[in-house]
């Protein structure tokens, strides 16, 4: 595609230098300039003609008198250029397509020049396109980005702005990487692909910064939305990942709404659906709404919404047409899903979308209350999680998971648990996500929000019995399968505890007066944890938290009664408590055997059981001793990331402007 | 004599420019006065010279001033808000409408257009009243501004091709 842009781009150059014999000095277009301008072109060309994949290096290719961009797609490249008007109308009539009366491909690039020259504050003449000549990196290619960011006040940068989502979506990829891998990515899109920068007319979407810095999690948002979505775009996101977010954290105004923006393009990537809104993105409109409104069901007044909005830095026309298209019954106030509609087409706007002439369906209140009744934060997520299934929530249902994954970070550990369950129910009610979500799971873990989840994911992977002990932990809803492992256990247990006990009762358990069987039980018990315990040891050491419920669970023979991880500790000491005083009942009924003159056959055979009971206490003991330490060690390890995730909240938190 | 009406004219204008054939056109030149006497929006179907539209509406504040100071301060709560022909030209018709806040709404038909009765005319000048008052309640909007608002622009754009 490259080598054919580059192509078409000559030809597109060597057309325009050919045909611009009419006014405007010839054009020497840099490499990147070419393919940008000559993809924008065809863009427009092709919006007008109706065929976006047509070629446009062909249409490039074309004549200049044949090929020409149509007044409406080329009015509104200008206008979203956020030039005033005068300054357009004198672009148009230098670059000469006033004088010929239309747009073609030399016009047209002229045009995009002046452009150029007028937001880099160039005075808008023929003089500045050769002034230009020497920044035209500037304006057009990636670097722009860079020169960009140095702007504090301004939010503009080089930027795609492409009607198309995918495009949208790469554009979006294209501002975390500074521009400078746009072009390796997203090979399909390429013909309406983003030209490496564009031109300067939509603006930058610094969105990544005060994403970033609010969620930490921005890493993470890239790869798992378009991983779940749009595996086209898998090889980008891992790629724009990454180095993507940092540069943009130098952005010193960050806004909220553009991490919201960020989001938007991460979950917009539908091909046909940017004003769809997705569920984090949904559950950041209603957490803003809740920030300005704490009761989710009235209203937004206007001159709150109007501070609010107002922060995101666009024009007040552009938000008075938002709010215009948004506030459905025109009462001067927002109601929860007039205000996602709002938010959303701010997000829109500042991802260089145009602003439709009508509001979507998608965005309408009766669609939008439908969609998304009015979720609580924590509680009804899971309710919405249980509605009605429409298929084209289903994905939304993915990036709702990863969403539950990367928010729940942020909440104490029970409530990880709860996300953690949460994804089991979901993969119970959503069949087609299941595979989806698990891949997703351990895929979104990137940065140190998405820590806590990777225990999870790393659980994911790890025995059964630790998964079944992880769901067991979730308080809110005692997941059925851990029955199955306890039952297994339980199973184990009386298996173990039975077979055992048969040569016990030969070996003398049984003549030990009735104070002692109950004791045995234990101590049977404890071997069969123990046994139990080890391989569970030597498969999953770091999900020692995980496993100690079983081990408890194991050990007492009891169902669980949702073991909290906080508790493993007191069931460490207490299982520990509980073995000396087994390991003591040993040499206790042994003691008591003793006496026994009848047989002392039995009586020696009751030692050397005994004893061997005894030894294998003291095996079981040690074990369980080691265990102990370990999760201790884990449990002190956990805390500290959340100590430092903690840190990082608060570090972060100052940054957003709210 | 007032602040000029240079005000704007959308580009808006050109769209709906069929010049001679189309729909029978309801209002030639629709405008939006601020209490200050100043325009907050006027339209003209630019067939012909729009300046001479809006001359049209600026003197015809006058009348509407006439009118409304002849009402009188004991008939403000009676009073309508339709001040109903305000003057005719050999070519035109003016009409008027005042809302409470003292804001105007004139509009100029064409004088053949003799389809139009004063029922049809209410009822635009309510459609116009509705319009503004959604215009007035986006909080982006600044009372005193031009109105620039998309819907308002769509409503009069029906008003100024196509019969109501």
């Amino acid at each position: 595609m490259e080598a054919a842009g580059a192509a078409a781009a000559a030809a597109a150059a060597a057309a325009a230098g050919g045909g611009c014999g009419s006014g405007p000095p010839p054009l020497l277009l840099s490499e990147g300039e070419q393919q940008c301008y000559s993809e924008l072109f065809a863009r427009c060309a092709g919006a007008a003609g109706g065929g976006p994949g047509s070629g446009p290096p062909e249409a490039a290719r074309v004549a200049p008198g044949t090929a020409t961009a149509a007044a409406g797609p080329v009015a509104d490249l200008f206008r979203a250029s956020q030039l005033p008007a005068e300054t357009l109308h004198q672009i148009t009539e230098l670059c000469g397509a006033k004088r010929v009366g239309y747009f073609g491909p030399t016009q047209f690039y002229i045009a995009l020049k002046l452009i150029a020259a007028a937001q880099s504050g160039l005075p808008v003449r023929i003089e500045s396109i050769k002034c230009e000549l020497p920044l035209p990196r500037f304006m057009m290619s990636k670097n722009d980005g860079e020169i960009r960011f140095g702007n504090p006040a301004e939010l503009h940068g080089a930027k795609v702005q492409i009607p198309y989502l995918t495009t949208e979506k790469n554009s979006f990829k294209r501002m975390d990487d500074e521009d400078k891998q746009q072009e390796t990515q997203s090979p399909t899109m390429s013909p309406l692909a983003s030209p490496p920068s564009s031109p300067p007319h939509y603006q930058r979407v610094p969105l990544s910064h005060g994403y970033s810095k609010l969620r930490s999690s921005a890493e993470q948002m890239h790869p798992a939305p378009y991983e779940a979505r749009q595996p086209l775009v898998q090889p980008e996101g891992s790629s724009s990942g990454g180095p993507g977010t940092k540069p943009l954290r130098h952005q010193a105004s960050l806004i909220r709404s553009f991490s919201v923006e960020r989001e938007l393009q991460d979950n917009s990537s539908y091909p046909d659906e940017p004003w769809r809104i997705t569920e984090e993105q949904r559950e950041y409109y209603v957490n803003q709404f809740r920030s300005l409104q704490p009761d989710p069901s009235s209203f937004i007044s206007g001159s709150v919404a109007k501070n609010f909005f107002t922060k995101s830095k666009l024009s007040i026309p552009e938000l008075s047409y938002i709010w215009e298209l948004s506030d459905a019954d025109c009462d001067g106030a927002l109601t929860l899903p007039e205000f996602c509609a709002a938010f959303h087409l701010i997000v829109a706007r500042k991802n260089g979308y145009p602003l439709p002439e009508g509001l979507p369906p998608t965005l309408q209140p009766e669609y939008l209350q439908a969609a998304f009744p009015k979720p609580k934060w924590d509680c009804q997520l899971f309710d919405s999680y249980s509605e009605s299934l429409p298929a084209n929530q289903q994905p939304r249902d993915l990036n709702r998971m990863e969403t539950s994954v990367k928010d729940m970070a942020d909440l104490p550990v029970p409530t990880q648990d709860v996300t953690s369950d949460d994804k089991q129910a979901l993969k119970s009610t959503i069949n087609e996500a299941l595979p989806k979500d698990v891949s997703e799971d351990p895929a979104t873990p990137k940065d140190s929000n998405s820590l806590k989840a990777r225990p999870r994911s790393r659980s994911y992977s790890s025995t059964s019995i630790e998964e079944a002990m992880k769901r067991g932990e979730d308080p809110p809803t005692p997941p059925p399968r851990p029955q199955k492992t306890h039952s297994r256990a339980s199973s184990l247990d009386l298996n173990k505890v039975f077979q055992p006990s048969v040569p016990a009762t030969k070996s003398g358990l049984l003549p030990p007066p009735p104070a002692l069987p109950p004791r045995p039980c234990p101590s049977q018990s404890e071997q069969v944890s123990e046994a139990e315990l080890l391989p569970q040891l030597s498969r999953a050491p770091s999900q020692a938290a995980e496993s100690s419920p079983a081990k408890k669970d194991v050990l007492y023979s009891q169902p669980p009664s949702k073991p909290i991880r906080r508790k493993f500790r007191p069931e460490n000491q207490a299982a520990e408590n509980q073995e000396p005083s087994t390991a003591a009942s040993g040499p206790a009924s042994a003691a008591t055997m003793k006496p026994h003159p009848t047989v002392q056959k039995q009586s020696s055979k009751q030692k050397k059981a005994i004893q061997t009971a005894i030894r294998k206490n003291k095996e079981a003991n040690a074990v369980l001793a080691r265990l102990n330490s370990e999760l201790q060690q884990q449990l002190k390890e956990v805390h500290q990331e959340r100590i430092a995730l903690e840190n990082q909240l608060e570090q972060l938190r100052p940054v957003t402007v709210l | 004599m007032g602040r000029g009406l240079g005000g704007r004219v959308t580009s808006g204008g050109s769209r709906d420019a069929v010049p001679g054939a189309g729909p029978p056109k309801m209002a030639v030149c629709i405008a939006v006065i601020a209490k200050e006497n100043y325009p907050l929006y006027i339209r003209s179907t630019p067939t012909e010279n729009e300046l001479k539209f809006h001359y049209m509406v600026h003197t015809s504040l006058d009348v509407v001033d006439e009118k409304i100071s002849a009402m009188g301060k004991a008939l403000v709560d009676q009073r309508e808000l339709y001040l109903g022909l305000l003057y005719p030209t050999e070519d035109y018709k003016v009409y008027g409408y005042v809302t409470n806040s003292k804001v105007k709404f004139v509009m100029v038909v064409d004088s053949s257009n003799t389809a139009l009765r004063d029922n049809e005319i209410r009822s635009m000048f309510r459609k116009l009243h509705n319009s503004y008052t959604d215009v007035m309640c986006n909080p982006f909007y600044n009372p005193g501004d031009r109105i620039q608002s998309r819907a308002f622009d769509n409503m009069v754009t029906s008003m100024m091709i196509q019969v109501c």
